[in-house]
């Protein structure tokens, strides 16, 4: 199977040099291969399912209590500025 | 060449609910210290367990509800995944293939019938804001509930999508559920254009949609949808005219230029890579509790517009007034109950209403009542009568007049206090301003 790698990276948000990309083409491809494996097992009879605790219809009400502070929720950034955290620039029109 | 111009609407809610969607902290996050209402949970922190806000359900249910959809019976939460700053996990926990509500239909004042394909619940993301070479990111607003209303493309004009959209406005107050105000961001909203060629006037339309659209964004008023359709319409026209297709893409209004500009694509061709939320287990609703749901709807505002045309004989037009607010019709409801008593109808408490502007919330509605039964009264004892009762005052009263005229001006109350006797519930100010005007 054919993988595009320098899409995926890019979706992953991950640079790769142009021989990383060679070297994951072939472990992604390898990966696929095995997860072939798995349409031998006949599932006709088994339902679809994302979850595999069984629970249903866990909620909370709603009710605020108290968040973190300002300072220990910026405590592990080195990069702040006046209460926000601070980023490069995002190009927006 | 003529075209028909098709649009569809995705509308963002944001609820009122006390905290927020899938942690504890507080969801009123408008003018706080920024990072000041955060947790692992909406910070995205390794290891946190987001728990959805049963009420924010609830709430994204009944907007289903109330746009006439049919409610899922089992729903689960999904990743929608890409990188931006303010969206900390990486990913935003939305719906995709199972939504709370799909299916639904609105009629406009003309009768069409506006498809709603699905209402579906999700957070928001952070906020940002640009600063030189810096983005400043505040999480306060990171997991507040969303609500996402999503139509099929059904509307043809400016004009539909803005009555549509103050419909839902209306709608979302009514129920309780958001401020959904423009100006606050806690409505949102993202037209998606496109424009069809009509072989001829008189051919059957092609049944096909356009095979591009153009979304615009960053529209917070209704005034800048109008002119950011209105533009787009005028733009790609002239696109097609030459033969070309418009570009498929976002783009944002820009009130300054009074144009929409081309926005940068935030991920290539929208690979969102949807999974379902493996934190969260799915929701089950059982038909009585959607059942439950319904019966608990309050009435909404067509159906009440119907109900005070009816039961009170209000013209549509008032009855359009006083039902746009949820806080004006009750208001009116109880003038009309307090009115009963004293003979006052329907019909001259909504004049007085919708004429003086009455602040409704200064004024109760008994006290309105009163303010009408005296004007009523004023209004019998007319102009000549009063006039006829004043002259007799005076000339029954010399020395006082002549005191008033002489400088003692609080002889006044002596005849204001003569002339009442002959109304007793009159109202005192505009018979001393009769008064003072004949003295003069
Ligand atoms: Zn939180």
């Amino acid at each position: 199977m054919k993988i595009n790698v320098p899409h995926v990276a890019k979706l992953a948000n991950l640079p790769l040099k142009p021989e990383e990309e060679r070297k994951f083409e072939k472990q992604l491809s390898e990966i696929l291969n095995y997860f072939e494996k798995l349409k031998e097992v006949d599932t006709k009879n088994v339902e679809t399912t994302s979850q595999v605790t069984g629970l249903e219809n866990v909620t909370r009400e709603d009710k605020a209590i108290n968040s973190l502070t300002q300072e220990e929720a910026l405590s592990n950034t080195k990069s702040q500025h006046n209460g926000f955290f601070k980023v490069k620039a995002i190009l927006e029109d | 060449m003529i075209y028909k111009t098709v649009i569809g609407l995705e509308v963002h809610v944001e609820l009122k609910t006390k905290s927020k969607m899938f942690c504890g902290c507080s969801a009123d996050y408008f003018g706080k210290k920024p990072n000041a209402h955060t947790c692992p949970v909406c910070l995205g922190l390794p290891g946190a367990l987001p728990v959805p806000n049963k009420t924010a359900i609830d709430w994204c249910i009944m907007i289903g509800l109330a746009l006439n959809c049919k409610i899922a019976n089992f729903s689960k939460f999904d990743r929608k995944n890409y990188f931006y700053p303010d969206l900390p996990k990486g990913y935003q926990i939305s719906q995709y293939d199972q939504p709370f509500c799909q299916k639904g239909v609105i009629a406009l004042s003309n009768g069409k019938k506006i498809g709603i394909t699905r209402v579906h619940m999700e957070e928001d993301t952070a906020k940002l804001t640009h600063q030189g070479d810096d983005s400043l990111i505040d999480f306060n607003r990171s997991g507040v509930p969303l609500v996402e209303i999503v139509t099929e493309p059904d509307f043809e004009t400016a004009k539909e999508v803005v009555e549509y959209l103050k419909k839902l406005q209306q709608i979302v107050r009514y129920l309780g559920v958001s401020n959904a105000d423009m100006e606050e961001g806690n409505m949102r909203l993202e037209p998606n254009i496109s424009l069809r060629e009509l072989k001829t006037q008189n051919s059957k339309l092609k049944s096909e949609l356009p095979n591009y659209k153009v979304e615009v964004k960053n529209i917070n008023s209704f005034r800048f949808v109008e002119k950011a359709i209105e533009y787009e319409i005028k733009r790609q026209t002239e696109i097609l005219n030459v033969g070309k297709t418009p570009v498929q893409e976002t783009r944002g209004w820009n009130e300054d230029k009074q144009k929409t500009v081309s926005q940068r694509i935030k991920e290539e061709a929208n690979d969102y890579r949807y999974f379902p939320e493996p934190d969260i287990p799915p929701i089950r609703l059982s038909e009585f509790q959607i059942s439950n749901f319904k019966s608990q709807m309050p009435e909404l505002p067509d159906l009440k517009l119907v109900r005070f045309t009816k039961n009170y004989g209000l013209p549509r037009y008032d009855a359009e007034i006083l039902t746009r607010e949820k806080e004006l019709s009750n208001y009116f409801e109880e003038a009309v109950r307090a009115g009963k008593t004293f003979e006052v109808n329907a019909k001259q408490i909504t004049n007085v209403i919708i004429n003086k502007k009455i602040d409704i919330e200064n004024i109760m509605p008994a006290e309105l009542i009163k303010c009408i039964v005296i004007s009523k009264k004023i209004n019998i004892l007319d102009n000549k009568k009063l006039s006829e009762i004043i002259n007799k005052v005076i000339n029954e009263n010399p020395k006082a007049v002549n005191d008033y005229k002489t400088g003692k001006v609080q002889a006044i109350g002596f005849l204001l206090g003569k002339a009442k006797q002959h109304f007793p519930k009159g109202d005192a100010n505009q018979i001393k301003i009769a008064l003072e005007m004949k003295l003069k």
